[in-house]
């Protein structure tokens, strides 16, 4: 959806939109926090047809529900994945084969299908580990998956498989 | 009476007045500002009663409106929407200083009133009044509609002219030679840099300074400011409520919101006074003879602003509703008016020139409110005038 922002010198901001049903409308959000809901004249697209005056907490009501609606959904699809899903810190033994080898080498994704999301060394925590990032010997890796795949990694990681 | 008694009962009673004028004006959905005028103008010489022990009290009160006016007025815009704005809506600014400065111009030098009174009268036609314009379009719900940033950029340059009209209107006032405006404009110049310098470069080292525990130090710390600067400007004969304009202007950003919020309510006793003793000064009996005036002002300038706003609509290329509602927006003049006619009777200019400026604010306020409300049935019976013709044009050619 395209916004388009227009300045009002002493009062505040004008942001303008179009639906996807061809309704124009416009939010005037006031310095003070009044926030104005417009719609425009179908006849006329310079006219107001209808303002809406809401205070700032009556405007960031409205903002949740607007905004509330779609993010229960998206919970409700994360849900709905996350149902047979297991996170776990599985911890690289000293006597590990892949220790001071690099992630990618483990080729846990690719064998089991869990993603090691984060390692925590010496307990700071890196999210978004690459292939290259060097596992070292009491690094914990946080995984996710089934909890058969975790289990699977686990076993990669103290070279059982 | 004991003086402290009539002293409490005349501030006492007159401000309740006031506060049910402004009842009666905001259930007419009109500015209150001509009410107020009314009200000093029976209140004062000539009047129905002669206020006898608050007289001085209202005067230095209105001394503090006017610089409390102003100064709110330079709190509205922030240096770079000025700047902004001037880039981008210059044309409209002249179109609109020549068009609607004239008028007033042209009216003092056929009285033979001469220059100083003309450039008087020509600040009082051409500036429409922000305040009253700001809360039409806020209480029509026009705030949404496409030519209000056009009509608001007309105000902005407006106010930033006022920034470089105030000055050398006063230094030509003080000396009441041309030769003065050199240093008027200088000063006018200087200033401007200073407050736009501030804004940009100080606003943090001000902002920290005026972070108050509590709204009442900060209104202490605002309003002491305030009222040096403006004792400074008058010193230079710069008048006070030029200089509030520039402490408005250099306040920007969050401080700015904040010290409006506390300074609003004085400015709302006060603005009242000053309003009022501008009617207080003018002797009603001087009203008639410039009413012809006044009238004759009033119907061109409402014609000309009514032009401006429909031309710069127009560059914005907006449609037929649109441009009427710019024109009959504008029509308004108001506080500054009476800021600029109030320093000219205070320096003493032309006698006729309160009366006339008192009586023409009276119509452009009380008309322009009420002129804005035909917007809308012209613009819908236009629509449907077009839809009727389309129909009717759809069907001859389903005849034919």
């Amino acid at each position: 959806m395209d916004v388009e922002r227009t300045e009002l010198p002493g009062i505040g901001v004008r942001f303008e939109m179009e639906t996807k049903r061809g309704v124009r409308m416009g939010v005037v959000a006031h310095r003070e926090g009044r926030r104005d809901l417009v719609v425009y004249d179908p006849d006329d697209p310079d006219t107001t047809l209808e303002c809406i005056v809401l205070d700032s907490d009556e405007a960031s009501s409205i903002g949740e529900l607007l905004g509330g609606a779609r993010i229960v959904e998206k919970l409700n699809r994360l849900h709905h994945e996350i149902d047979n899903l297991v996170s776990r810190k599985l911890t690289v033994a000293g006597n590990s084969p892949y220790a001071g080898k690099t992630l990618g080498d483990t080729k846990a994704r690719t064998r089991t299908g869990a993603s090691v999301v984060a390692v925590i060394h010496d307990d700071v925590v890196s999210t978004q580990p690459a292939p290259t990032t060097v596992l070292n010997p009491g690094d914990r890796l946080v995984t996710i998956g089934t909890d058969e795949s975790v289990n699977a990694v686990d076993r990669i990681l103290h070279g059982s498989k | 009476m004991d003086h402290l008694v009539e002293l409490l009962l005349e501030l006492g009673l007159l401000t309740v007045g006031l506060g049910v004028l402004g009842a009666i004006a905001g259930r007419f959905s009109i500015s209150a500002i001509p009410l107020y005028l009314l009200a000093g103008l029976a209140f004062g010489e000539g009047g129905i009663y002669e206020l006898h022990s608050s007289a001085e009290f209202i005067e230095i009160g209105a001394e503090i409106g006017v610089i409390l006016l102003l100064f709110v007025l330079g709190l509205e815009y922030s240096p770079p929407e000025l700047m902004s704005t001037m880039r981008t809506s210059w044309k409209s600014a002249i179109v609109d200083v020549v068009s609607n400065a004239g008028p007033g111009v042209a009216v003092a030098l056929l009285m033979g009133w001469g220059p100083v009174a003309a450039m008087v009268l020509g600040g009082v036609t051409y500036v429409s009044s922000s305040g009253i314009i700001a809360k039409m379009l806020s209480d029509l719900n026009w705030l949404g509609n496409r030519e209000t940033p056009t009509v608001l950029a007309i105000l902005v340059a407006e106010d930033l002219i006022m920034a470089l009209y105030l000055p050398i209107l006063t230094t030509v006032l003080a000396g009441v030679a041309f030769s003065q405006a050199a240093w008027g404009l200088g000063f006018a110049a200087l200033a401007i840099s200073v407050a736009f310098i501030i804004a940009s470069r100080g606003g943090q080292w001000l902002g920290h300074w005026l972070d108050s525990p509590s709204d009442e130090v900060l209104l202490l710390k605002v309003l002491g400011i305030i009222l040096v600067v403006s004792g400074l400007a008058e010193q230079i004969h710069v008048s006070a409520a030029v200089g509030a304009f520039f402490v408005g202007m250099a306040l920007s950003g969050e401080v700015s919101q904040t010290t409006e919020r506390v300074v609003e309510p004085l400015k709302y006793l006060f603005a009242a006074f000053f309003f009022v003793n501008f009617g207080l000064q003018t002797d009603p009996s001087q009203l008639p003879p410039v009413l012809l005036i006044a009238f004759a002002l009033a119907i061109v300038s409402m014609a000309t602003k009514f032009g401006t706003g429909w031309w710069a609509a127009k560059q914005s290329k907006l449609g037929f509703s649109a441009k009427l509602r710019a024109g009959l927006v504008l029509l308004p003049r108001g506080e500054f008016s009476i800021v600029i006619a109030g320093l000219a009777v205070s320096a003493g200019v032309v006698p006729e020139l309160a009366p006339l400026a008192a009586a023409y604010v009276l119509i452009m306020a009380a008309a322009g409110p009420l002129l804005v409300r035909l917007a809308d049935p012209i613009a819908k019976r236009r629509i449907k005038r077009l839809r009727a013709a389309r129909r009717q044009a759809r069907q001859d050619s389903a005849v034919v």
